[in-house]
Formats: structure tokens, sequence, C-alpha cells
């Protein structure tokens, strides 16, 4: 039990340390501008000073962290198999713009025609992350190269179908979109259950689609701590080798893994499309793609971390507009966002030290007098996604040993 | 080897500083003693073998002694006066070399470049080939090392590469040798030539510290012998009146294990037949070339070789990690030739791999996750899809139980177990499955004397209740031990079928490198 705490200590440690570092460096750029960080800092905790107000800046908060789990989930499921998918910004996008304009085009009873869209959206991010899967082992294209590379591509066909096929929007208007999804399409929001638990209702809904999320995130919990899917899955990125020879199909698993990722992927346009937007537009929500990435690393590749990650994330966006309106630039949000990534991946690899040397300790403890030689050398080199390594050669194809 | 002129029988002690002395060297770890109150003396212009288990804490000294990294408490001295160093060009400045076990070669140049490769000798600001190769020649007049400064290291066989690294370190004007197990990755005769290399270092008064568990080649070679056992120095021997079994008394503190067996428990049904197997890396050369071989219930098929000779990839064509280019593999007389490696594992073939870090293990994971690894698709580990995770630990503690794997609990990483007890697991992880057919490619690599004992059991044991063994080895004590049948491979092919009970290491090694050869094989 007593290792139980240790270890999770050691897996907070980390991240906690990031947010820390952080919000120092952050504060040292804000006074450096002129302002003060102790204002600034109490200006983005600040949620409100009514009841009704600082329900809304939770409800604020949720619906943004939705999307960004989601995108966290989807990055995460690549890196537990040592895989580094950057295309998730490309796979939302052009799932969400054909998913709004399937479910703009039919017309069917509620529940079947939610369903339709969030089908045709996780096939279509699946299919568009299976493009660099099937690239990877057929061809040896790494996935990093061919995912951005696919992103370009995914921004400008999503631009031609909403400004050619799929528009909606009358000549002329300032924002083109594609037509709106009827009310059958549609999530209601929660806040009816937050009136119910005695909560002022929010001017904005709550998503419904945060339960969806839920569902998502255990799903994927169990899928890669339960299942022998998931053990192959981690197995591979732990080692993609050892996993070769434990009979893992290594090029299966590439393609299985970037399904499933672009699959997650395909649902982080759906809380705002489905919750408040409607409509696939020039103005929908940019970047959780990449933010994604952010979220995944701060959340170490867990659904749990992930989950606290998009919160945090989705709390500091929240005080970009309080920032502005107490005349401090808002950009100091973008400033802490992207110093807890560069710190959490020094975070990482210390907590992973740190992590290695009490296991050494342990094995030692146990073991008979020393350990072998050689072991005592610097550790492998890790790349920063959490401690887990992430490979981008061909699993496989290994060269024959020389004498 | 007669050490009847050796320098250090004349030199009285006291009379000359002696050329290394470590005074209560101790080196932590995190965690780990890995050297304690080590006491060295090291004679000038004599062979000083330094032996002890593997894990002992030999590596250890002797990157303290290279300046890999500093002791934490204790004192070395080099020619009588104390030294710190601070890294190995220290070291170096100090007139020592170090030899690694694994040669740190670039392929890709030639003997000279690699030679002056960090010490380029310039002239007026251009390399100067014409100086480098006198320096080199001379050496290699001087020493009898026999180089050619223009051969590419690719060329070379592994007793010249061996060659390459001795002149790099006498190029640097090294006295003192550090050879760090040098006989590991050579055939005997590869071995007796080194010794004769030895020899002529020795007589132009260069000390050098020779470390190995070969007790044998040791007591050949060496003026003196410290023996290290558990991170601390057990005592000093002299080569001329210990016995090899007081050695390795000293070296385990127990007798030593011997790997034979010998009743045989050879029955007829074929498990394994390789038929006409050929395997190539990624171009046209043929890696595996032709191979035909029958393992049978109870038979320990041994194959022995220099390392690079197609061993590795036969056992990947056996496992299913490699595409056939011809041939055929059937186990149990069906055909498995297309089945993928999973469907092989399930079918009952075990596999020990030659690089358990890479192969047999995640070491970033729990033990428990690591009893799954390999046998993803069966119980106790799994529950239809899903993981048992209780039923994985229940039986990670058994194997630890019975198979002698010391570590905390099943929850501890894998990464923190000694080598001897990460094999001892993967062992018991095989052998759970009940195979018919287990692949062992090293079996006891790297492993201390007390596991390699627990392992020749276990595969004695497993033998005789009919499992068919597939042993490729390097230790050919171990392959002539254990076998029922041995073969050799050379380039890709199996060139001789050699009776286990009747051969000897020296025969086994001629034919290893092609220098003897049987009738109708080439």
């Amino acid at each position: 039990m007593n290792g139980l705490v240790r270890r999770v200590g050691l897996s907070l440690l980390g991240p906690v340390l990031a947010v820390l570092v952080a919000l120092v460096i952050s504060a040292v750029v804000i006074a450096l501008i002129g302002q003060d960080p102790l204002e600034a800092f109490r200006v983005m905790t600040n949620l409100g000073d009514s009841p009704s107000q600082q329900v809304q800046s939770i409800v604020v908060i949720l619906n943004r962290a939705v999307p960004l789990f989601l995108a966290g989930l989807a990055v995460a499921v690549a890196f537990r198999m040592g895989l580094f998918n950057i295309g998730v910004e490309g796979q939302y996008r052009m799932a969400t713009i054909l998913a709004a304009a399937v479910g703009a085009a039919v017309a069917l009873p509620g529940p079947l025609h939610l369903l339709l869209i969030v089908v045709v959206a996780m096939v279509v991010g699946a299919l568009w992350a299976g493009i660099v899967g099937v690239l990877k082992v057929t061809r040896g294209v790494s996935e990093v190269i061919s995912s951005i590379m696919l992103n370009f591509i995914a921004l400008g066909l999503a631009s031609f179908l909403l400004t050619g096929p799929l528009r909606g929007s009358p000549p002329g208007a300032s924002i083109v979109t594609t037509a709106e999804i009827p009310e059958s399409g549609r999530v209601p929001s929660l806040n009816g259950l937050l009136t119910a638990l005695g909560l002022a209702a929010p001017r904005s809904g709550l998503h419904g689609f945060l339960l969806v999320a839920v569902v998502v995130g255990v799903v994927v919990a169990v899928l890669l701590q339960r299942t022998r899917f998931g053990f192959d899955l981690r197995a591979t990125g732990l080692s993609p080798s050892a996993a070769t020879a434990s009979g893992v199909d290594a090029r299966g698993m590439v393609v299985k893994t970037m399904l499933i990722s672009g699959g997650i992927a395909g649902l982080i346009g759906l809380p705002d499309l489905l919750g408040s937007q409607y409509d696939y537009g020039t103005e929908f929500t940019a970047g959780l793609g990449f933010l994604g990435i952010a979220v995944a690393l701060l959340g170490r590749s867990t659904p749990i971390g992930i989950a606290l990650a998009a919160l945090l994330f989705a709390f500091l966006d929240r005080a970009a507009l309080p920032l502005q309106f107490a005349d401090i630039p808002s950009s100091v949000v973008t400033i802490i966002q992207g110093t807890i990534v560069l710190a959490v991946v020094i975070a990482n690899e210390i907590a992973r030290r740190l992590a290695l040397r009490s296991a050494e300790r342990a094995g030692a403890a146990a073991g008979p007098g020393p350990q072998t030689d050689g072991d005592d050398g610097a550790p492998p080199p890790r790349a920063p996604d959490g401690g887990q390594r992430v490979h981008t050669g061909v699993p496989g194809g290994q060269q024959g040993a020389q004498a | 080897m007669a050490p009847a002129d050796s320098p250090a029988a004349r030199s009285a002690a006291g009379d000359v500083p002696l050329a290394v002395e470590l005074r209560g060297i101790t080196k932590r770890f995190p965690g780990v003693v890995a050297n304690k109150d080590i006491e060295l003396r090291v004679r000038r212009g004599e062979v000083h073998a330094i032996v002890g288990e593997n894990g002992a804490g030999k590596s250890t000294l002797m990157k303290t002694l290279y300046g890999e990294h500093r002791p934490d408490e204790g004192e070395i001295l080099v020619d009588g006066r104390p030294i710190h160093f601070r890294s190995p060009s220290d070291a170096i400045a100090a007139g020592i070399g170090m030899v690694h076990q694994h040669f740190m070669l670039a392929d890709n140049f030639t003997v000279l470049e690699n030679v002056i490769l960090g010490s380029e000798p310039t002239k007026g600001g251009r390399l100067d080939r014409a100086g480098a190769r006198r320096r080199i020649e001379e050496i290699s007049e001087r020493y009898n090392l026999g180089l050619r400064p223009d051969a590419l290291v690719e060329d070379l066989g592994v007793g010249d590469r061996q060659r390459v690294e001795i002149a790099k370190v006498l190029y640097r004007d090294a006295r003192i040798l550090i050879l760090d197990e040098p006989t590991a990755v050579l055939v005997p005769q590869e071995v007796d030539e080194l010794f004769g290399n030895l020899a002529e270092l020795k007589r132009e008064g260069l000390t050098v510290i020779f470390i190995s568990h070969k007790l044998d080649e040791v007591r050949r070679v060496a003026d003196s012998i410290t023996v290290i056992r558990r991170g601390t120095t057990v005592g000093t021997a002299d080569p001329r009146t210990t016995t090899a079994k007081q050695l390795a008394e000293l070296m385990v503190g127990a007798e030593l294990p011997t790997p034979e067996t010998r009743e045989s428990t050879v029955r007829e049904t074929p498990v394994l037949q390789l038929v006409g197997v050929s395997v190539t890396d990624g171009g046209q050369r043929p890696v595996v070339d032709d191979v035909t071989l029958t393992v049978r219930e109870g038979e320990v098929v041994g194959i022995a070789g220099v390392e690079g000779n197609g061993q590795a990839e036969l056992v990947d064509a056996i496992m299913g990690l490699r595409q056939l280019t011809a041939g055929s593999v059937l186990l149990g007389g069906e055909d498995v030739t297309a089945w993928s490696t999973r469907a092989r594992r399930e079918s009952g073939v075990g596999f020990i791999p030659e690089d358990r870090h890479r192969q047999g293990m995640l070491l970033d994971a729990p033990l428990w996750e690591n009893r799954i690894l390999g046998h993803q698709t069966r119980p106790p580990a799994v529950k239809g899809p899903f993981i048992d995770r209780r039923g994985a630990r229940t039986d990670t503690a058994r194997i630890m139980r019975e198979y002698d794997v010391r570590a905390p609990g099943p929850d501890t990483l894998a990464v923190a177990l000694s080598g001897g007890n990460q094999q001892k697991l993967i062992v018991g992880r095989e052998m759970s499955a009940r195979p018919r057919l287990l692949v062992a490619a090293h079996p006891t690599r790297g492993v201390d004397v007390g596991a390699q004992a627990v392992i020749w059991e276990l595969l004695k044991d497993a033998r005789a209740e009919g499992l068919g063994i597939v042993l490729i080895s390097a230790d050919l004590d171990e392959l002539i031990g254990l076998s029922d049948t041995l073969h050799v491979m050379l380039r890709g092919r199996l060139v001789a079928s050699l009776d286990p009970r009747r051969v000897t290491p020296e025969e086994l090694g001629g034919h290893m490198t092609g220098a003897r050869t049987t009738a109708g094989a080439a």
C-alpha cells in the first residue's frame, strides 16, 4: 500500500512541478511587461462574484475542457503505442465538417440522427488517421511527417468543401458555414441537471456531450489497462522488439491504433457542433488538435491525468477574457500554457528517473548483494512524452547482426 | 604458455613501485554497493587477471580505474603516485588504456583511420597520414600485431578487430592495458593468438589487466590473479599453484555446477523440422542458407557458431519473426511456415531470446505484466479479451517462488532486477506454458553462476519430460554439455554435425572458424 502511495506521488510529482515552474516563469514574464503578477493571478482565479456568475464560469470551463479532453485522449492512445499522432487537428476538422454536412442533410428521429452524426465523425476521423497508419506500414513513412502534411491537406480540403459543395450559408454572408443541423441532431444541454442540483442556471448551456466524453474516457481506460488489445498496444509502445517477439503483429497494431486515435479525434469537434454551434464554419474552434498534444503530455497519457490537464487548460483559457477586462494582455494565458508544456517535458523526465531509482532501490533491497555490472550507465534516452518512449521507425524489419 | 620468464617473478615486492594499486575502493550506486573495499596490487610488467562471476563488480571496478566514474571512497595509485581521474582522458594521459568487450570501431573506416580516430596527428593543419602509418607499422611490428593499415575494418575478423583495438590503445602510449573479457567473442584458436600478443606486450614491459570469468584461460595467461566476489576482493592467487577448482570456489564460494547431461532422453517423434530454410538480409545476401535439421522430443539440438553466422536469423525464422525465402518450418509435422509468431507461440513454442532486454522483457513494466508478455492469449494471464490481473499476479508470485526470482513482488518494475533474476523470470514464464519446443538463445548469457546452474537444471528437467530444445550458445562448454546433437553454423550454413560426447572445445572451435571441415561440407 505504501508503495502504491509512493508511485502515485511520483506520478503526480512531474505535472505538479511543471505547473509550479510555469507559474513562476509566467510571474516573471508578467512582471517584466510591467504588470503585477499577483493581480493577474487574482483575476484569473476569480470566477465571479455572484453564484450565477460562478456557475457560468464553471460551465465555460467544462465546455472548453470536454473537447480538450477528447483531443488529449486521441493523442494519448497513439502515444501509448509509441506513435506521434500530430494529425489530430486535421482529423477532427475533416470529421466535423463532414459530420455537420451529413447531419444537416438528413432528417431522422432524435437518437438515430445523433448516432449517425457521431458515427460519421468517428469514421471520417479514423479513415483520415488510417492513411497515416497505412503509409507507415506499407511505405515506411514516419507518422510525424505524414500526419503533419495531412493536416495541411485536411485544412485545405475543409475550406474547399465549406466554400464549395457544402456551403449552407447565404452568399455574401460574412461567416461561411455549412447548413444548420436540425433540432433532432442536437445534444440537449445539461442545465436541467444543474438546476436540479440547486445551482443557478447559467447563461449558456452545459454541453450534454460531457457525458459522452466521460464514457469515452472510461472505455479508453478499460481498453488500455484491462484488455489484451491494450496490453499489446502498451507493450508495443514500451518495446516494439519485445512486443513483436511476443507475437504482436506490429504492423497491424500501427493501423489499428491510428484508427482508434483518429476515431476519438473525430469526436473532438462534436461538443461544439452539437451543443452550441450546430454548423461548421470559418469561425469554428481551431487548434484543439495541437492543444491535445499538450494536454496528453501534461496528463502523462492516462485518462484521469488527461481529464485534469484538460480542466487546467480550460481554466486558463477562460481567464483570457477577464484578463483583458483588467487591462492585462490575455497572451499571459498562452505563455503559461507554453511554459507548462516545456516544464512538463523536463519534470516528467525527472520524475521518471526518481521512479526508476526508487524501483532500483526496491530491487536491490530484495536482491542478493550488488547488482550487475553495466547497468549503471545513464538511463536510455526517452522522448518527452510522459515516460512513454516514442518510436518513429517502422516496427519489424530489423537488420541482421554483423560479426 | 609457460610463465617461466615472468618479470613479476623477478621483481621483489616493494622494490619497484606497483603499476596500479587500489586501496579500499568503494563505489555506490543508488541503493546498491557495486564495489566495496577493493584492494588490488598490480606489479609492473605482469599480466594480472581479475576474475569473478557476472555481476560481481568487475566492470564497475574497471570503469573506476579508467576514469569513467569516480569512487566514493579509496585511493588509486599509478606508479606509486595517488591519482584522481575525472574522465577517461585523464586515465589515458596517465598511460592507462582500455580494450572494451564490445569493439568500438567504425566499420567503414580503415584500420589506420580507426587507430588515429580521436587523436589524429596533424602536420601544418592537415592530417599526417604518412606519420600515422609509420607509427602504426612500428607498433604492429614491435608487438607482432600483424596490422594492415589500409584494410577496411568491416572486412576484418573478430580477432583482427581486437588487435586494432589493442593498437588504438598502444597508439595513445598506454603502458597499462585493461582488457575487459577479451576472450568472450573469440574461438579457441583466436584466444591462442591473443595470448601470444599479450606475451609480446609483457616482453616489452607493459602491464596488462585481464578481466575474465574463464578460469582455464586465466590460469594459462596470468602471472597473478585477484578474485572478486559480491563486489569485493576476496583474495589473490598464484596461477601456478592454484587449481581451477580452487579458483572457482574462491569465485563463487561454492562448487562449480556442470552443464553435463549424459543419459539420452531422445524420443522418436519430431517436434521441429526445418527443411531447406533460407533467409536473406534486406538485400540478396543469404544469411541462412539451406538449413535442414530435426529436433525430436526430449532432444537438445545445439547450434554452435561464431556470432553473426546466421544463428540469430535462424531463430527469427523458427519464431516467425522473419520471412523465409525458401524452405519450410514444420511443427509436430504441421507446416507452420505461413503462421504468425503468435500462432506459433500458441501452438507450444517457448522462446528465450538472445537479448532479453530487447526481445524478452518490458523493462519499464511490472513483473506481472512481463508474465503476460508472449502469453497474451492464454490463461492464467487473460480471461477472454481481458487481462486477468489477479491471475497474472498470482502466477508471477508462483514463478518467483519456484524459479527463485529475487524481487520484492510482482509489482516491481523489471528494470530493477539483476540480469540473472530477469532471465530466471523469462525461463519460468516460458516453462509455465508447458511448451513442446523451446528456442533458447544464449540462455545463460550475462547470468551469474548460481542462476546458470538453476537454468541448466530446468532445461535438463524439461528435456527429460519430452521438451525439444534448440540451443544456441557462445559458451562451448554449455553447448557440448547440454546438447544431444550438435550442429555447427558457418556463414549461414550448417557445415558439420558433431557428437557432443566426443568433441572437444578446440575441435568445435576449429569447425566454427571453418579451419576444420567434414566431408561434403564447405
